[in-house]
């Protein structure tokens, strides 16, 4: 600590209990971390960018509506291995998308459960990311991503998934990491996976966060996604925390050349929950579809954080993303599209809206481009308002009471977005489950 | 069946009717004729319920019950259907998911059993053919990419699968040419029945040579100044509101 203040010229903030209580656990827990002497180089580099940065506050533009420093009062311990009883009762997770068959890998407050696991598929390696780092990989963890909330997740992460689709391979069915929280203890979890998809093959990666309400537990999650040449993948994240959980999760996709990349961000659950996407498009007539739906009620946070660079020319990206927001709740989306100077020919359209359910909830949208380029195609749409009167009335009168013309309404909304997840059992139980939020709220 | 007494209807500080009367019996089709602004679209929706109209004083009965008392979607349960001057759209609710929706919410209301799939599927299916509108029509968004004219056939698609007890068409000829309105007042005439009620609300004599009426009431000013036979359109026709309009002032 003392070193930083010699070395840094600026005026160092004091630190906030939860800053106290990351480096006090980086401390202690840094030599038991999974990974060689090179590994432990980069958590120590990875957290002293933590460190000069401290928590993100809304005076940095990137999270100036979700002022991760008021929000996060508090570090908590770091989660110990789950014993029996918290592997027994992680079996039955993934209920939200009960209606899929998938090959399931289960992590349980960041520990890789090789036992509840499916890891025999064809064409397909998976690797508990503590294995991993353990032999060395490492070249996921060296990241030029500076953001804050990534370097804690490199400093701490424990386990999680490696997964490599091998090339040309079709997965045949979807892989679902199931991420669980279990009961009791209100711990902090850093889980780090890595799934890399050869040129030409095509896969179906559905990510569900949960765990138990009432508990204040923290989650920071991170995946580092490779589109390989010609790839088609599609991504869907369904965050399902329990109702007093913060919620962090940093995606790191970089696409190929003729790679298709189809990414849904899907958020139900979490007192306050971030979704940051740093999406590369590296190479030529690249395909990018970037979707998500929130559903908030009560005092839930929501932060939807897009970072699109078209780094390349010739490629085309769509953005749709919309959230629903009842009672106290809070909605943000930020979408910045980057076009580099030689990514010509680039066509990227960008829609964000948010659907004001109660006079006290709050939509913030900011949709930003950065065009350097000439010869390029993109556009941005924002709104925020209230369900239309005159649709409602048209509906009621045909009969149909107040509640479920609304819940009709409100779920044409969100379903143009679900609608463009193309895996039809996902989309299924997604619609699902939205509908079961409506009905919830109509109760 | 349907008793209008002395109904006084304010949109914000205006007041759009003075005192209007009418009683329609079951069987008859009335159409309400006036001039732009003589409250004919305050009439049709004060009925089905739209919200923003105030009621000071007057009554709305419907077999005896009270309309005024009821939501949109009561008014709907109970027999009363709004065919719309401007069918609207909605994005994302395939039309065959409205109507069933429609249906069921109002059997439910009424205390009755919903419609299987296959009974369903049958009443619309027939009920689109004479219609002509097409499945496409019926799995796309209600009225998303519809004409003007398929729009108004939705409507009366609507109409015909609702069998309500009391239809309001209002200006279901606007921005119709010549052969769309025959098909709506094609499917409008199959559902005149001795149970069933309507009022035509419209600004031209034209849709009455095809819906013909058995009464005529001309509004001006908010109230009926006027009440005949169906020569009463042709002379509306042949001389204009102009009379109306100073007899009201």
């Amino acid at each position: 600590m003392k070193r930083r203040e010699v070395m840094n010229a600026e005026v160092t903030p004091i630190k906030t209990a939860a800053e106290t209580a990351l480096a006090d656990a980086f401390l202690r827990r840094q030599a038991a971390l999974p990974g060689g002497r090179e590994i432990a180089g980069l958590r120590e580099a990875a957290f002293r960018r933590f460190e000069r940065s401290g928590l993100p506050h809304r005076r940095v533009e990137e999270w100036k509506y979700t002022d991760l420093r008021a929000l996060m009062r508090e570090g908590k311990p770091l989660a110990q291995a789950p014993d029996a009883s918290a592997k027994a009762a992680a079996k039955s997770a993934g209920a939200i998308l009960a209606g899929l068959k998938a090959h399931r890998i289960i992590i349980v407050d960041g520990c890789f459960a090789p036992e509840l696991s499916a890891t025999a598929i064809s064409g397909v390696t998976v690797t508990p990311f503590a294995t991993a780092v353990a032999n060395g990989e490492d070249e996921f963890l060296n990241s030029e991503n500076s953001d804050t909330v990534l370097a804690l997740n490199t400093a701490l992460a424990t386990d999680g998934a490696v997964i490599r689709v091998k090339s040309g391979t079709v997965v045949d069915r979807p892989i679902q990491l199931v991420f669980v929280h279990s009961a009791g203890k209100a711990t902090a979890v850093f889980a780090r996976s890595h799934v890399v998809v050869e040129p030409g093959a095509t896969v179906t990666l559905v990510e569900s966060h949960e765990g138990p309400d009432k508990l204040d537990y923290q989650i920071n999650t991170a995946l580092d996604l490779e589109v390989g040449r010609g790839a088609k993948v599609d991504h869907i994240k369904v965050t399902c925390e329990g109702d007093a959980a913060l919620h962090l999760a940093t995606l790191n996709a970089r696409v190929s050349e003729a790679a298709e990349l189809r990414d849904f961000t899907f958020t139900l659950g979490g007192a306050v929950v971030r979704n940051q996407l740093f999406v590369t498009c590296k190479g030529k007539r690249a395909q990018l579809s970037l979707a998500g739906a929130s559903l908030l009620r009560g005092r839930q946070h929501a932060d939807t954080t897009l970072m699109l660079d078209h780094a390349v020319g010739g490629s085309s990206s769509r953005e749709l993303f919309k959230s629903v927001l009842d009672d106290e709740s809070h909605g943000v989306f930020q979408g910045k599209i980057v076009v580099r100077p030689d990514a010509q020919k680039t066509d990227a359209r960008m829609m964000s809206r948010a659907l004001l359910l109660s006079p006290n909830a709050e939509a913030d949208n900011k949709p930003e481009l950065e065009i350097f380029a000439d010869d390029v195609q993109c556009g941005h749409g924002a709104t925020a308002g209230a369900l239309d009167e005159s649709l409602k009335f048209y509906l009621m009168a045909r009969g149909i009471p107040e509640r479920e013309a609304e819940a009709l309404l409100i779920q044409s909304f969100v379903g143009e977005a679900i609608e463009t997840i193309s895996h039809e059992g996902v989309r299924a139980d997604l619609m699902f489950a939205a509908v079961r939020w409506l009905r919830a709220r109509s109760a | 069946m349907l008793e209008i007494k002395n109904l006084q209807v304010r949109v914000e500080d205006r007041q759009i009717l003075n005192g209007l009367d009418l009683s329609v019996n079951a069987g008859e089709v009335h159409a309400i004729m006036g001039p732009n602004g003589s409250g004919k679209s305050t009439l049709a929706h004060v009925l089905a319920g739209k919200p923003g109209y105030e009621v000071t004083s007057g009554d709305v009965l419907l077999d005896g019950k009270d309309l005024l008392a009821l939501g949109p979607d009561e008014r709907a349960a109970h027999g009363v259907f709004l065919a719309f001057q401007y069918p609207l759209e909605i994005p994302g609710v395939a039309t065959m998911t409205f109507l069933r929706t429609a249906i069921n919410a109002q059997r439910k209301q009424r205390g009755e059993a919903e419609l299987s799939t296959p009974e369903f599927m049958k009443r619309v299916r027939d009920a689109a053919a004479k219609l002509e509108i097409n499945q496409d029509m019926l799995r796309r968004g209600v009225n998303v990419g519809f004409s003007g004219g398929e729009k108004k056939r939705n409507e009366i698609l609507q109409m015909a699968l609702l069998e309500p007890r009391l239809a309001v068409l209002d200006e279901t000829d606007s921005g119709l040419d010549i052969d769309a309105l025959k098909i709506v007042a094609d499917g409008v005439n199959r559902l005149r029945s001795p149970q069933r009620s309507m009022i035509v609300i419209t600004h031209y004599q034209r849709l009455l040579d095809y819906i013909v009426p058995d009464v005529v009431h001309v509004l001006s000013r908010g109230r009926i100044v006027r009440t005949g036979g169906k020569e009463l359109a042709l002379e509306l026709e042949a001389r204009g509101y102009a009379a109306y309009q100073d007899e009201a002032a």
